[in-house]
């Protein structure tokens, strides 16, 4: 309600003149980082003539899926990377919930030696970037063959993205009370039901930020993807749109590449805006603090 | 995983002890536990090990000692892409506070619009380096762009500037586009900041009678030194890292003078095939990521906690 009260109550001069210059700013800065990604988006329904002629328009006189079209042809056509992406992003988020949920349980809920030692290790992936150790995990993935291999990937992506889902998936069962477990337990609750009744539901939060997190960073990794996949029908949508933009003899089609950022990017933007306070709550867990 | 759940209330329920046994945890921590050992603590010894080798792509690997950090010592371009990357870093950090603290005391107001605002300039972030890049390939491209077409319709240009043709420009134009990215995430970072300040502390300073700049100063700021430090340490971290942007909008160019540190990495495991060398530069990388983060965590534990 609170938030409410600045329109409808008329204000002193001075704070809607303040209120109005806000706005004023806010919408300035709003186009800068809006402003491309419409005009991308856009243009990746104008014919190939139009947006020549006048890129900057953002409504274009005939609707053509002309660039989606031209898309198919680049390399094993555009649905093809598309998939392994899918198959990739799809493959990083279960495996990662499957992994980080019940050592998040066992971290939070269990005691035994070496429990420290065993979090300090897993939390340590966080400090030492993946781009430091890729020339190794290149020999790893070609000695148990799944170098050029979408499963390999995934695997990769999914070490990396443990640290944060462990950490993330520790807090939401410690915000799980001892006492209510305990109660539920005197009340001859099985440990089943403890799990799926009571702490199932406190850490679904945990599991949807930890599972967005999983999705785009490797829906959206570059370097492994560029390192580990050598064939033509393997890449995924970023490895795609770099063959696009260097070009084929040079020449840069521009209507495909329009066509292939907004295949790229749009999955992501509508994921966020679904599960944008998911995705605040993962930026600032722990680490403000 | 049931039956062992199953155990686990068994013992709980015969012994009456509130938690479950020990070593039940440890086997729900063991999946993630060989991950970190098999795909991160053994590459990390590998990369150590191989960096004492020459170690081709096929062939036998040869046990040379020092000789690939010897190289690397002597090697200029190593050394300029090193220089080039902390250039980088310096100036994308600067240029990330610049936008990203004005945007946070923008936004830091209890108005619904104001979260509105949040979303819209943090929506960049969620947004791929692939594709970030490419649309600002797109945006700055002479030919078809809209800055070019913006440009060629005030009149003022009758040909768009070719930004990627030299050092300076090209590096704007990179600079620009990270900006765009990723402000959005430093922005959040200094929000939690500023709102974990209390009304009160700025309430009182304001009946004391100091001024908007003074309170940003002198409250403010120290207040929320704890999330400046956090997005100083991810925004350096982060840019010393910086490959995908630089592979695909000046692709090391003009003449390799934008070839950063992890690119180099890249160059010498995976264009030459040399991987001893490259887990040389990798470990060297490393070395000077852990001393940098460090220094800042020295920085953040000596100053007094305020507040």
């Amino acid at each position: 309600m609170e938030r409410l009260n600045y329109k409808p109550q008329p204000k002193p001069a001075s704070e809607q003149l303040s209120y109005l210059t806000f706005i004023l700013v806010a919408v300035v800065f709003a186009l800068f980082f809006v402003m491309p990604i419409v005009w991308s988006f856009a243009n990746s329904f104008k014919p190939a003539a139009e947006a020549l002629a006048n890129p900057a328009a953002l409504f274009s006189k005939a609707f053509s899926l002309e660039n989606y079209r031209r898309l198919e042809h680049v390399g094993a056509g555009w649905y093809v990377y598309a998939g392994n992406s899918v198959v990739i992003a799809a493959g990083t988020v279960l495996l990662t919930v499957l992994v980080s949920v019940p050592a998040g349980y066992g971290f939070s809920k269990f005691r035994f030696p070496g429990q420290g030692l065993l979090f300090v290790l897993i939390m340590a992936t966080m400090m030492i970037p993946f781009q430091s150790i890729l020339t190794p995990l290149f020999l790893i993935l070609k000695a148990v063959r799944l170098q050029n291999n979408l499963f390999g990937l995934v695997l990769i992506y999914v070490t990396f993205q443990l640290p944060f889902s462990v950490f993330m998936m520790r807090n939401a069962f410690d915000a799980v009370p001892k006492a209510l477990i305990e109660a539920a337990r005197i009340d001859g609750a099985s440990q089943a039901t403890i799990l799926r009744r009571i702490m199932l539901p406190i850490a679904l939060p945990g599991v949807a930020t930890v599972a967005m997190f999983a999705f785009l960073n490797s829906w959206n990794e570059f370097l492994a993807a560029l390192i580990f996949l050598s064939d033509q029908n393997k890449f995924t949508l970023p490895i795609m749109l770099v063959n696009v933009s260097s070009g084929i003899y040079g020449i840069i089609d521009w209507g495909a590449l329009q066509a292939g950022i907004a295949v790229t990017m749009v999955p992501c933007i509508v994921l966020f805006l679904l599960l944008q306070r998911y995705y605040v709550r993962g930026l600032t867990a722990g680490a403000v603090k | 995983m049931s039956s062992s759940l199953r155990r686990g209330r068994k013992t709980a329920v015969v012994h009456g002890e509130p938690e479950p046994k020990g070593w039940l945890g440890l086997a729900f921590i063991l999946p993630s536990f060989l991950f970190i050992v098999l795909l991160f603590l053994l590459p990390l010894i590998m990369t150590v090990w191989m960096s004492f080798y020459n170690w081709p792509l096929l062939g036998r690997a040869k046990f040379i000692g020092l000789a690939n950090y010897a190289e690397l010592l002597g090697d200029a371009q190593l050394w300029h892409s090193l220089g080039f990357t902390l250039l980088y870093t310096v100036l994308v950090t600067v240029a990330l506070f610049l936008v990203a603290f004005p945007l946070a005391l923008l936004v830091d107001r209890p108005l619904r619009i104001a979260g509105v605002f949040r979303t819209v300039y943090f929506m960049p972030v969620v947004i791929g380096f692939g594709a970030a890049s490419t649309l600002w390939m797109w945006l700055l491209n002479p030919d078809s762009g809209v800055f070019a077409q913006v440009l060629r319709a005030t009149g003022l240009i009758d040909s768009a500037p070719r930004p990627l043709e030299s050092f300076w420009p090209a590096l704007a134009v990179i600079i620009l586009m990270v900006v765009w990215k990723t402000s959005g995430f430093t922005m959040i970072i200094l929000l939690t900041g500023l709102q974990s300040i209390s009304t009160d502390v700025i309430e009182a300073a304001k009946i004391d009678g100091a001024n908007v700049w003074s309170r940003f100063r002198r409250i403010t700021l120290p207040l929320m030194r704890n999330s400046v430090v956090l997005a100083l340490v991810l925004n350096v971290t982060s840019s010393m890292l910086a490959f995908d942007q630089f592979f695909i909008i000046t692709q090391g160019g003009p003449s390799n003078s934008t070839i950063s540190a992890v690119f180099s990495i890249y160059l010498a495991s995976f264009s030459s095939y040399r991987l001893g060398y490259g887990s040389a530069i990798s470990f060297a990388l490393l070395i000077v990521l852990v001393a940098i983060s460090a220094v800042q965590f020295v920085f953040l534990r000596q100053r007094p906690e305020e507040g």
